[in-house]
C-alpha cells in the first residue's frame, strides 16, 4: 500500500484541456508559486458538494462557501486546533486542504480565546439566532431585487431631468459587483453559526460516547434532531397540494405523462382548478426555491424553472392519497420516540451528576440545531437559486448583444472576467463602434466548450498528496466524511470482497437490486425497492426515498445532509464509502447494514 | 397447607414456601415471561415430612458434631443425613398431589411421560450475600409419575449434600432453619442456547445487551467449553452493535436415551451464527423484560426452542453492580469539553 496519494504536480491535463487553468481564478490553482507547501499538504476531492465539473463561474460559490468557512474558524472563532480549509481547483474539480494548527503551544493560546468568543454565541444563541433569518431574508430579498437589462439606444430623459450624471452601463458594472459582493455576504452569514453549531453537536456525540460507549450514532441524531425543519418543507408542500387535488375532485387531471405546464393550464378557468392554482402559486414562494441537485452548479434544477420535479412527486402523492396511505409524517410519534430514546439513555446513567451533565449537553446541542437543520434551505437552496437565476438575466443582456449565444454560456466566464466582458458591452455601446465581444466570444465559448468536455472525461483521484498520520481536523471529519479509515482504505483501492464499509448514517437493514445513479438527472430511472447507489444524494432527492429501499454513497458523513434526510425518511443509508458507485453494478443484489455501516454485494 | 403451587399463580406472599429457584421462576412467569412451565413442591412438604418422619433431633445432633475444616467429618454427616431424608415416606397425600401435578403438566405440554427437571429450591437460596449457586441437586429429563416423587425426595436429601453442609456453615446459615422446595419443569430441546448480561460486562454500559450464543444446550456456554458467538446489542435503539462469530467446535445433545452428550459440530456449521438477527433481537427484548421486571442489571439464562426464545433463569449480575462509578465520564463545562472534543475528535 502506497503511502501518499499522488502529487497535484504529477496530474496531467486531460488531451484537449489544454489552458484550462486560465478559467479559474489565478490564486485557486496548483502553481510553483507554492510547490513546497502544496506539494507537502493533503488534498481531498470533495464529492460532498461538487462530484462534477466545476464550470468556471460556478467556483465562485464555492471559494466564498469555503473561504468564509475558513475565515471563522481561523479569524473570528479562533478554534484552537483548526485553521481554515484551502482550496484548489484542478481539471475543474474541487480539491481542499484542511489547515491544522502545528504548535501545541499555539493551540493552548488559542483556546481561551474560543472559549471567550464561541462562549458568547452558545451563551447568547437564541437573540443572535432570531436575528439570522431575518437577516438572510433581507439579503435574499436584496437579491431578487437586482436586475440586468440591456443597455438602452438612449438614456432615458430622466437621467438628464434630474441630472443624474451617471449612465445605464455603470449601473450594469455595479449591479454585477453587488450581485458578486452579496453573494459572499450570503456565504459569510452561512458559516456564522454553523461551525459552532457542529462542536456543539460534536460535543454532545463525544459525552454520549463516553458514557456509553458503543451507542449508535444514529440514536444520538435522533435525540438532537429537530421535527419542524424548514429543509423538509417544500416536500410537506408538495404533500398538501396533493391532498387538496384529491379534495377539489381534480386527481384525474393529474394523470398521465402530460408536461407540468400542460396540467397547470388545463386547470385553469374551472373554480376547482384556479383555487388548486392559487395554493400552488402560494406554496412556490418561497418553498420552490428548491434545487434538485447539489445547489453548487448552475445546472442544478430548481422546482420552480422546473415544475416538472415537484409534479413528478404531486402525482406519487395523489396515488398515495388515492391508496388511503397518510402522507403526514407522524409527528407526535417522532416525539414520542425522540423522548423515549432520551428517558431510557438517562435512565441508564447512575449518578445525578453524569445526568445534569448529559441533559445539559443535549439541551445545547438541541439549541443549535434548528440552525444545522435549516441553513441549507435558506443559503443553499433558496438563495443559490436566485444568483444564479440573476447571472442567467445578465448572460441574456450578453446574447441580446450578441457575445455568445446561449444564456448559460455566461457561467463559462469566470468571476473576474465578467466585468471585463461588460466593459467591453460598455465600450461599444459609449463609443458607439463594434465592441469586440461579438467576434471573439463566440469562438472563445466554442474553446471552452470543448475544454469542459475534455475535463468531464477525467477521473479525478479521491486525494492527493501527502496524508497525515490521523486525519484530526473536526470539520473534514464531520462533514466530509473522511477519516483517518477512509484515507486508508482510498491509499488501498477498491476491496474485491464483495464488501464496502462507510458510515452507519441512517439505521436500519434493507436488501434489493442496485441502481447505480450518478447525477441527479437519473434518480427518475429508479424503481420501487431498488437500492440507491450515488456519489451522493442531495436533500432534494428526498421524495424518491419513499419508493427506494436503502442508499449507499461514496462520500459525505453522519451529518452530511444526505445522512440528515435518510434519517427523517427512515431509510437505512450507508454514507462514505469510497468506493461504492464503483464497485457496485446496476442490478447486482446488495445488502444495507445502516446499523454497521456495511454494503454486502449477494451475487 | 398448599402442596403444589403453580408457576404462573405465584404471589409474594409465597415466597417463604417457594425457596429461589422457584419464586425466581414464578414471579417471571406471573409477569408475562415465556419460561417453561412447571410447579413447585412448597417448602412446608419437606418440614411436615420431617417432622412426621420424626427426624429433626437427630439431623440437628448430626450437624452439632461437624467440624466443618474436616472433610471427612462433612462428609460423614453428610452421607447419615441423606440417608435419614431418603428413608422418609413421602407422605401419601403429597405423593398423589405431586403425581397428579405432573400428570397435569404432561397433558397441559400434550406429551406422555414428558421429561422434566426436578430442580431443587432451598429457601435460602440467592441471597445477596450467598447465592448458594450449585450447592443442591437438579435432576433433569425425568419421565413418568413415579420417578418424578422419588427425584422431589432425592431433592430434599439434596440439602445435605457435602458441599451444601459446608458452606452454610461457612456462612453462618443455621440448618434448620433452611427448608427444601422443588420445582418440577418442563425441560426443553434448545436449537441454540446460552447467556445473556443486560449490560456491556467489558465496560458495564448499561445501555447495552451482551449476548453468548452458541448450538444446543446452554450448557456448552455456561462451561466455557466452547467460544461462543458474541452480540452486542443497544437496548434503547435495538440495534446490533458489534457481532463477534466464532468456530463452535462442539455442542450438547440429546441422545435416545435421555442422555445429554457433547458431540463436535460438522465444519460447515461450525461458524454459522446460530442466532439470526431476529432471534438476536427477541433474546434482547427478553432479557430486558427480566431487567425491567427486577429493576437491576441480571444475568439471563436463555434457550431458542423453534422460533421461541425461553427464558430458564435470571439472576442480578454482580460485578458492575456492585462497583460504585467514580467520577462523572464526561467534562460538564461545554466549551472546556468541546476544546476535548476538537482536539481529539472521536473518529
Amino acid at each position: 500500500m502506497a503511502d501518499r496519494f499522488p502529487s497535484p504536480f504529477e496530474m496531467p491535463t486531460p488531451p484537449g484541456a489544454e489552458g484550462w487553468q486560465d478559467l479559474y481564478a489565478y490564486s485557486s490553482v496548483f502553481s510553483e508559486d507554492r510547490r513546497e507547501y502544496e506539494e507537502s499538504a493533503f488534498w481531498f476531492m470533495d464529492g460532498v458538494h461538487t462530484p462534477e465539473v466545476i464550470p468556471p463561474w460556478d467556483a465562485t460559490i464555492l471559494e466564498y462557501a469555503i473561504i468564509a468557512l475558513s475565515q471563522y474558524n481561523t479569524r473570528h472563532y479562533v478554534i484552537p486546533p483548526a485553521l481554515g480549509v484551502d482550496i484548489r481547483f484542478l481539471n475543474g474539480y474541487m480539491y481542499l486542504s484542511p489547515v491544522g494548527v502545528a504548535d501545541p503551544a499555539e493551540i493552548e493560546a488559542r483556546i481561551p480565546e474560543f472559549a471567550e468568543r464561541a462562549g458568547y454565541y452558545f451563551a447568547n444563541w437564541d437573540r443572535l439566532y432570531a436575528a439570522w433569518i431575518p437577516k438572510v431574508r433581507a439579503l435574499i430579498d436584496e437579491l431578487e431585487s437586482i436586475s440586468f437589462s440591456p443597455l438602452p439606444e438612449r438614456e432615458d430623459m430622466a437621467v438628464i431631468t434630474e441630472g443624474r450624471g451617471t449612465g445605464s452601463a455603470l449601473g450594469l458594472l455595479t449591479t454585477y459587483h453587488r450581485l458578486v459582493d452579496l453573494t459572499l455576504k450570503l456565504w459569510q452569514h452561512h458559516f456564522e453559526f454553523l461551525n459552532l453549531g457542529y462542536a456543539a453537536y460534536l460535543d454532545f456525540f463525544g459525552c454520549c460516547k463516553q458514557l456509553f460507549p458503543s451507542i449508535p450514532d444514529q440514536a444520538i441524531a435522533k435525540m438532537v434532531a429537530g421535527i419542524q425543519v424548514d429543509l423538509f418543507q417544500p416536500d410537506e408542500e408538495v404533500k398538501k397540494l396533493a391532498r387538496l387535488a384529491v379534495e377539489l375532485g381534480l386527481a384525474s387531471r393529474f394523470a398521465g405523462p402530460a408536461p407540468a405546464a400542460e396540467v397547470l393550464d388545463g386547470l385553469r378557468g374551472d373554480p376547482q382548478g384556479d383555487k388548486w392554482l392559487a395554493a400552488w402559486e402560494e406554496a412556490k414562494q418561497p418553498w420552490f426555491n428548491f434545487s434538485a441537485g447539489t445547489t453548487f452548479y448552475h445546472t442544478d434544477k430548481v422546482w420552480l424553472e422546473y415544475p416538472d420535479i415537484p409534479l413528478g412527486f404531486l402525482r406519487a402523492y395523489i396515488a398515495k392519497v388515492q391508496r388511503g396511505e397518510t402522507l403526514e409524517r407522524p409527528v407526535e410519534a417522532v416525539i414520542a420516540e425522540r423522548d423515549r430514546i432520551v428517558s431510557e439513555y438517562t435512565e441508564f446513567l447512575d449518578s445525578d451528576e453524569d445526568r445534569a451533565t448529559f441533559a445539559a449537553k443535549l439541551g445545547l446541542a438541541r439549541t443549535v440545531f434548528p440552525y444545522v437543520e435549516n441553513h441549507n434551505f435558506y443559503v443553499e437552496h433558496w438563495a443559490h437559486s436566485v444568483v444564479w437565476r440573476k447571472m442567467r438575466d445578465l448572460g441574456r443582456v450578453l446574447v441580446a448583444a450578441e457575445f455568445f449565444e446561449n444564456a448559460d454560456d455566461v457561467f463559462l466566464l469566470s468571476r473576474h472576467e465578467v466585468p471585463e466582458v461588460l466593459f467591453d458591452l460598455y465600450h461599444g455601446w459609449a463609443v458607439g463602434a463594434p465592441s469586440r465581444g461579438p467576434k471573439y466570444w463566440p469562438r472563445e465559448m466554442a474553446r471552452r466548450n470543448g475544454i469542459m468536455d475534455a475535463l468531464r472525461k477525467w477521473s479525478p483521484p479521491p486525494a492527493l498528496g501527502v496524508p497525515p498520520e490521523v486525519i484530526t481536523e473536526p470539520f473534514t471529519v464531520m462533514l466530509w466524511g473522511i477519516t483517518s479509515d477512509s484515507v486508508k482504505q482510498w491509499l488501498g483501492g477498491p476491496s474485491d470482497a464483495g464488501g464496502l464499509s462507510g458510515f452507519a448514517a441512517s439505521p436500519g437493514v434493507a436488501e434489493g437490486p442496485a441502481r447505480v445513479v450518478l447525477t441527479a438527472d437519473g434518480i427518475g430511472e429508479l424503481r420501487e425497492g431498488e437500492v440507491l447507489v450515488a456519489p451522493l444524494t442531495a436533500p432534494s432527492w428526498a421524495p424518491v426515498f419513499g419508493k427506494i429501499a436503502a442508499t449507499v454513497t461514496d462520500v459525505g458523513g453522519i451529518m452530511s445532509h444526505a445522512a440528515i434526510v435518510c434519517r427523517e425518511y427512515g431509510l437505512p443509508a450507508v454514507t462514505g464509502t469510497a468506493f461504492g458507485t464503483r464497485t457496485i453494478k446496476t442490478g447486482q443484489r446488495v445488502r444495507v447494514d445502516g446499523n454497521a455501516g456495511t454494503v454486502t454485494v449477494i451475487d | 397447607m398448599a402442596q403444589i403451587l403453580w408457576f404462573e399463580n405465584y404471589q409474594p406472599a409465597d415466597v417463604p414456601v417457594l425457596g429461589g429457584k422457584n419464586t425466581s421462576l414464578g414471579s417471571l412467569m406471573a409477569a408475562g415471561m415465556p419460561v417453561p412451565p412447571g410447579f413447585a413442591v412448597s417448602a412446608d412438604c419437606y418440614r411436615k415430612a420431617l417432622a412426621d418422619g420424626g427426624i429433626g433431633g437427630q439431623l440437628d445432633a448430626l450437624i452439632a458434631a461437624v467440624d466443618p475444616h474436616e472433610p471427612a467429618s462433612v462428609a460423614a454427616a453428610g452421607a447419615r443425613a441423606r440417608a435419614l431424608i431418603g428413608s422418609l415416606d413421602m407422605p401419601a397425600g403429597l405423593a398423589d398431589a405431586t403425581r397428579a401435578a405432573y400428570a397435569e403438566l404432561c397433558s397441559r405440554c400434550g406429551e406422555a411421560d414428558l421429561p422434566v427437571a426436578v430442580r431443587s429450591s432451598a429457601t435460602c437460596e440467592d441471597q445477596p450475600d450467598a447465592s448458594f449457586a450449585g450447592e443442591h441437586d437438579t435432576y433433569l429429563w425425568v419421565r413418568g409419575g413415579d420417578s418424578v416423587t422419588d427425584s422431589v425426595l432425592r431433592c430434599w436429601a439434596s440439602l445435605f449434600t457435602d458441599r451444601g453442609i459446608a458452606y452454610r456453615l461457612e456462612r453462618g446459615y443455621g440448618h434448620a432453619a433452611v427448608a427444601m422446595s422443588v420445582g418440577v419443569q418442563q425441560m426443553v430441546r434448545p436449537r441454540a442456547a446460552g447467556v445473556a448480561f443486560t449490560l456491556n460486562p467489558l465496560n458495564g454500559d448499561r445501555s447495552q445487551i451482551a449476548i453468548d450464543a452458541s448450538w444446543g444446550f446452554g450448557e456448552a456456554v455456561v462451561s466455557g467449553e466452547v467460544t461462543p458467538d458474541n452480540f452486542l446489542v443497544d437496548k434503547v435503539m435495538g440495534a446490533i452493535t458489534k457481532r463477534t462469530i466464532s468456530a463452535k467446535t462442539l455442542e450438547y445433545r440429546l441422545t435416545d436415551a435421555d442422555a445429554v452428550v457433547a458431540v463436535p459440530v460438522p465444519g460447515d456449521r461450525q461458524s454459522v451464527p446460530c442466532l439470526t438477527d431476529e432471534e438476536i433481537l427477541a433474546v434482547t427484548r427478553l432479557a430486558r423484560r427480566a431487567e425491567k421486571h427486577y429493576r437491576c442489571p441480571q444475568d439471563v439464562e436463555w434457550a431458542l426452542c423453534g422460533s421461541e426464545v425461553l427464558l430458564l433463569q435470571s439472576r442480578p449480575e454482580t460485578v458492575w453492580s456492585r462497583r460504585p462509578r467514580t467520577a462523572a465520564a464526561c467534562t460538564a463545562d461545554p466549551i472546556t469539553s468541546m476544546v476535548q472534543t476538537l482536539l481529539h475528535p472521536s473518529r
